[in-house]
């Protein structure tokens, strides 16, 4: 499936665009939140074999010989992982992001100098 | 096979098309809304990639959970949305 | 000026590895090694149907403890920044318009039928598609409803705080159970339980014991999340 590799790819880079180039956190947080979904795209892909079914074996042919028959299950499980731990993370950088803005009242990442040479 | 095909590479621009939204436009809370889209159409991707468990994760975590808690997050800063970003 | 070049750098740099990862994939036609034992051996070893389900509790059951365990931080973590002090203290609260009445009545029905769901989803996890993170995530969301539909719904913090803990002692418990009935490769073995019929509900050993609580921890720990977010 090499097309969903292409669009995983343009959305990650789509995402670190967005990361570089916008001034309001928020933004750069929703910026990660699409690199990580077009990662998360392009892992499943690597794991799609042409013409096979999922990992489930609810029929006695694929109980049988799953290895011939199943598309690959470990990139699957990688990816449940990955998703759960992205909304955390995603969740505490919103929370930094709304305590910088509690302290200084903007979003704007220009405005945060204190660490800048 | 060929209608999948088409079907993948629609989603897949309407993907992109969002996230490019999601980047340029003003307005916070369409943009959270254009990134909750491209999730979305992600978990319909892994279903098509035979992977009904992340397309199930996608859908209740990425698209429904995740969305909420930016909104959340907007709505607790929005005194510094009409400020130009 | 300088920072917008740095930056258009960058991602011509990113292209380009993109493209170098992109143009040495190769299509696979085979399961490679350790994905072919998981799938062998996932259905006669562990008695599960979902191989995804085998591979995350029990093969990868140290990843998946981890995983919660980083939840736990994020949450404990939000709560920690978000949580109020006395000083900036809003003096007076302005009134909040209540939520509608069919909004109300519509919650009040779809709460437990939502909850159910998603107990639903994780009993299931060794049988369809789902399991704990799906099955935490629409508890969750059923919490969501209730704060959505009345303004002034707070949580039993006691009460949640009881199923979090318990639920991620008894999930480090039945990991350990493992270590000491079948050896130092073993810790969150399945087979302390018998394995039952191949596609029953009771069946995979200790799986959807194992997934509940993966559920009930997951789903608490999203909610308070949210609860924290939302407070104002």
């Amino acid at each position: 499936m090499n097309i969903i590799h292409v669009i995983g790819f343009i959305l990650m880079l789509i995402g670190f665009w967005g990361m570089l180039t916008q001034k309001n956190m928020i933004k750069i947080v929703l910026a990660l939140a699409i690199v990580e979904t077009g990662l998360q795209l392009v892992m499943v892909a690597f794991g799609f074999i042409k013409g096979r079914t999922a990992p489930i074996l609810d029929s006695a042919e694929l109980v049988n010989n799953p290895a011939s028959m199943i598309v690959d299950p470990v990139p699957q499980a990688l990816v449940l992982t990955a998703i759960v731990i992205g909304v955390a993370v995603n969740a505490l950088m919103l929370t930094f992001v709304i305590r910088l803005y509690q302290k200084k009242k903007t979003l704007s990442i220009t405005e945060y100098k204190d660490l800048k040479w | 096979m060929e209608l999948q095909h088409g079907i993948i590479i629609l989603m897949g621009l309407a993907m992109i098309l969002s996230a490019i939204l999601a980047m340029v436009v003003k307005d916070l809370i369409s943009s959270v809304v254009a990134v909750g889209v491209v999730s979305l159409f992600a978990s319909i991707i892994y279903l098509l990639l035979q992977a009904p468990d992340v397309a199930m994760t996608e859908a209740a975590i990425g698209a429904g959970l995740s969305t909420l808690i930016f909104l959340y997050a907007l709505h607790k800063t929005k005194d510094a949305e009409e400020e130009n970003d | 000026m300088i920072k917008k070049l740095f930056a258009a750098v960058l991602l011509v740099f990113m292209t380009v590895m993109l493209y170098q990862l992109y143009s040495n994939i190769t299509e696979k036609s085979e399961l490679s090694g350790v994905s072919r034992g998981y799938a062998e051996r996932g259905a006669s070893e562990l008695g599960t149907q979902n191989i995804v389900t085998s591979i995350v509790v029990t093969y990868r059951g140290l990843d998946t403890l981890g995983e919660v365990s980083v939840l736990f931080i994020a949450a404990t973590g939000v709560a920690v920044l978000l949580r109020r002090r006395k000083e900036d203290e809003p003096a007076v609260t302005a009134a909040k318009r209540q939520s509608s009445e069919i909004l109300q009545t519509g919650t009040r029905l779809l709460t437990p039928i939502i909850i159910m769901f998603g107990v639903y989803i994780f009993i299931n996890g060794h049988l369809s598609p789902g399991g704990g993170f799906q099955g935490g995530a629409v508890i969750a969301s059923a919490v969501l409803l209730l704060f959505l539909s009345d303004i002034n719904y707070k949580i039993n913090h006691g009460l949640f705080n009881v199923i979090e803990s318990f639920s991620g002692v008894f999930y480090v418990l039945i990991g350990i159970l493992g270590l000491l009935l079948f050896g130092v490769n073993n810790f969150l073995d399945n087979r302390i339980l018998p394995l039952g019929e191949f596609g029953t509900i009771l069946s995979a050993g200790a799986i959807p014991v194992i997934y509940s609580l993966v559920g009930l921890k997951v789903g608490t720990e999203l909610a308070s999340i949210i609860d924290n977010m939302k407070k104002d």
